[in-house]
């Protein structure tokens, strides 16, 4: 006979406001196998941990409800805590009377009513639940690392450090990230490259780091401890194990005129090229779709005629060039994965009143650091991208593509407001004569040292900053006329400018809807990974075993991003430090004597987790490998022989709910 | 009269998406019809059809079955089969004479609090205007 106590919590003020936590606990007196019920101030307290253990022996307790929060906060905490006074684990079921019903209802009496009907239901389903045990299997203790930027690097470092094994999947062929791309930092302006490349440097030297550059994530299947993944390495028609990375193939190459993606089309590269001359591999791809000599031999495939180039081919002095390279898929084992896969900026050509990005002298943040790197297309000289003039009047626009719900992004980019504070400061100092104007609508700079440099900027190195978006940007004769309103001082301005520069923000990497289906893993509308708990679970997702660092759960500055990658690689070390895993015993589960074999749970079984056995009679049944099975239930759904069941959810317990509902 | 009824609706709540935004709308303290009230399940594909068809059996006026969005299900593609499921299941109730007005099935992520109130809201209203359920049939 099932021995239920109900233990209804207050916390604090947060259920007890608007639900009668004493009345509760008492009406659930008179449910069927209650025979105990209290309510108490803050139940997850040690002290109300207590409560619950003390009344475990008292009234000889062997189901348990706890009444508060929801079981996605707190079930560890109450699972763990009646397992201390002998119980299982499992016989403890929570009713969530908080973000169900105490936080959504005002009306004290609709309230209490409901969260009565709430634990009505849990008591009528914990009665049903069954004593379950966890069973351990190994982990494979290796790291997947997806995104070489700098929050990929840093927890790669940080795991390999740490003894373990570690695999770095980039999809560009060097890693480094946007933080490469940038030519100072804010607030220290440390150069970007400087504390960068030697990162890159030492991942790609690490012992127990394997760098995979040019490559994506295909497939990934498996559960926390035993990933396995399926990794595209793109053809790069070179062969990187001779390659000396020497630079003849790039600097004879004949395709001149690619617009370079590290240089965001602020600067042309060659079809053989790195990105940038500290790129990690310092070994050259052939980039497919405009190299010479791969065009000439599809077209020949094809039977048509294109001239043959073959120029890198001819000079390797290590004959590394490989037209028969193909793409090649590698199968790995890994048991945690850290998703980094960062960012992209907001494309601001769906803005009219900015000119749809046609005007060539309206460039990003971004490009804008491309012409300041001495390393860049024009070796560090601010130059107009139209006709090559130094500007003398610079104006910048912040909240471009952030904070705008007209462009569907409402939220705030956290770091326009300092790289704009940083470009206003680092165009004065390449030229003192330069004017600066920044249209913002608040100054952001919250983080240490932040709002002091944006103050330097303004009194030191006289940026005038105006609160007020801009309505309209029009060429005329050679200049570019900025239209807008000051709103503090409530009147329109216009301002000339040789350059505008758009503070365009941060959003989810291209891609990254694609990446989270694939790894299975859970994002918001705007592409940017949840977080399993937003405070205090930050870098797990919603999949054990798979934790996030950086821009992949929305905008970060370097720091930040830095922080959550060391975090995330704590996380995976803690779980490699286990030998064995436990795993969730709540599977499905087959009554073989009235299974038919018809295996409808096999074919709709997601992770192959169903076998055949043959019973001593010739019967052929079905099996589940409760190592393998994730505990969806969708086999149970699927059986029309009730053969199946999922522990923990099972049909006389989700039925039992539902009758407990609606009898009373 | 059918403006003092409050219907009874009862909700199953995929575990990783809807229970999860459901918690989100607590957590935003975003209020909304207190009717619905929830059991929590794995996957919307683990919801049997016979859930639904019970629920009504024992006096509900409605039934909602939230997942996560196509392509994001937790197991892969646990809300596809919900969804097939749900299709058949819409061609019985005709059968068992319950109101297709009565069930729903839709998808609410772990994000969107907000929504999950507002799907709410609307099914409920839905179901208010529809009136008390008859029951369909006395056992199965």
């Amino acid at each position: 006979m099932p021995r239920i106590g109900v233990f209804v919590c207050h916390c604090g003020s947060n259920i007890a406001a608007t639900v009668d936590c004493a009345g509760v606990a008492e009406a659930t007196r008179g449910f069927p196998g209650v025979v105990h019920a209290a309510d108490f101030k803050y139940l997850c307290a040690e002290t109300g941990q207590n409560l619950i253990r003390d009344a475990i022996a008292e009234h000889r307790l062997n189901r348990v409800v706890v009444a508060s929060c929801s079981p996605r906060m707190h079930e560890p905490t109450f699972r763990k805590a009646v397992a201390q006074a002998g119980l299982n684990p499992y016989l403890m079921e929570m009713a969530n009377i908080r973000e169900h019903c105490s936080w959504v209802h005002a009306d004290r009496q609709v309230a209490t009513a409901k969260a009565t009907e709430i634990i009505r239901m849990v008591v009528a389903k914990v009665a049903r639940n069954e004593p379950l045990t966890a069973k351990q299997v190994g982990l494979t203790k290796r790291l997947l690392v997806i995104g070489g930027g700098i929050a990929g690097i840093q927890a790669a470092l940080d795991v390999a450090n740490a003894g373990y094994q570690v695999t770095l999947v980039e999809r560009t062929p060097t890693i480094g990230g946007k933080m490469a791309m940038l030519d100072k930092t804010f607030p220290t302006l440390d150069c970007s490259a400087c504390i960068l490349t030697p990162r890159m440097v030492e991942l790609s030297q690490h012992p127990n780091i394997e760098l995979r550059t040019y490559a994506e994530v295909l497939s990934v299947k498996g559960f926390v401890g035993n990933f396995e993944v399926e990794i595209l390495q793109k053809a790069r028609k070179v062969n990187h194990l001779t390659c000396t990375g020497c630079g003849t193939c790039w600097q004879k190459c004949p395709e001149k005129n690619v617009p370079s993606e590290f240089d965001v089309g602020m600067g042309r590269r060659t079809a053989s090229y790195i990105p940038f001359p500290q790129a990690v591999p310092n070994k050259p791809v052939s980039d497919t779709a405009n190299c010479r000599s791969v065009r000439h031999l599809a077209a020949k495939e094809r039977g048509e005629k294109l001239m043959e180039c073959r120029v890198c081919e001819k000079l390797c002095p290590t004959k590394s060039i490989d037209w028969e390279q193909k793409d090649e898929i590698i199968v790995d084992r890994f048991g945690a994965i850290i998703v980094a896969n960062g960012y992209d900026t907001f494309d601001h050509s769906v803005y009219g009143e900015y000119g749809y990005g046609k005007y060539p002298d309206v460039i990003t943040g971004l490009q804008l650091e491309r012409l300041m790197n001495a390393s860049g297309p024009t070796k560090g000289e601010v130059v107009r991208p139209s006709d090559g003039k130094h500007p003398h009047s610079v104006v910048f626009l912040a909240c471009v593509g952030s904070r705008d719900d007209k462009v569907g992004r409402p939220y705030c980019s956290k770091i326009c407001c300092m790289y704009t504070a940083k470009h206003a400061l680092m165009l004065k100092e390449h030229d003192p004569n330069i004017q600066t104007y920044v249209f913002y609508l608040d100054i952001r700079a919250a983080g240490r040292g932040y709002e002091e440099f944006v103050r330097r900027v303004q009194e030191e190195y006289g940026s005038t900053y105006i609160r007020g978006r801009v309505s309209w940007i029009y060429p005329q004769d050679g200049k570019l006329i900025i239209k807008g309103e000051d709103t503090l001082l409530g009147r329109p301005v216009e301002v000339e400018a040789d350059l505008v520069v758009l503070a365009t923000g941060i959003t989810a990497a291209s891609g990254a809807v694609d990446l989270m289906q694939t790894i299975g893993i859970s994002y918001d509308t705007y592409g940017f990974i949840n977080e399993m708990h937003p405070k205090l679970r930050p870098v797990e997702t919603n999949t054990d075993g798979v934790y996030l660092a950086g821009c992949a759960s929305g905008p970060k500055d370097i720091p930040d991003s830095v922080s959550q990658a060391s975090a995330a690689a704590v996380k995976v070390c803690g779980l490699f430090s286990q030998d064995y895993l436990t795993t969730d015993p709540m599977t499905s589960v087959v009554d073989q004597m009235k299974c038919v074999g018809c295996f409808l749970c096999e074919e709709v079984c997601p992770f192959r987790a169903v076998e055949r056995e043959t019973l001593r009679g010739g019967k052929v049944v079905a099996r589940i490998n409760e190592s393998v099975c994730k505990g969806c239930g969708l086999c149970v759904a699927a059986c029309r022989g009730e053969a199946l069941n999922l522990k923990g959810f099972t049909d006389q317990q989700l039925l039992a709910q539902v009758t407990a509902l609606l009898r009373a | 009269m059918t403006s003092e009824f409050e219907p009874r609706i009862v909700g199953f709540l995929c575990n990783w998406c809807s229970y999860a935004g459901a918690d989100l709308a607590g957590t935003s303290r975003t209020s909304y019809a207190p009717n619905i009230r929830i059991i929590r399940v794995p996957c919307s594909g683990r919801v049997d059809p016979l859930f639904i068809a019970k629920a009504f059996q024992e006096g509900a006026d409605g039934v909602m079955v939230l997942g996560c969005h196509p392509g994001d299900c937790h197991y892969v593609e646990g809300n596809y089969h919900a969804r097939r499921r749900f299709a058949v299941m819409h061609r019985l109730l005709d059968y068992l004479g319950v109101d297709k007005g009565r069930v729903m099935l839709e998808w609410v992520s772990a994000s969107e609090g907000a929504r999950f109130a507002r799907v709410v809201n609307e099914f409920t209203d839905q179901v208010r205007q529809l009136g008390p359920a008859k029951r369909p049939v006395h056992s199965f």
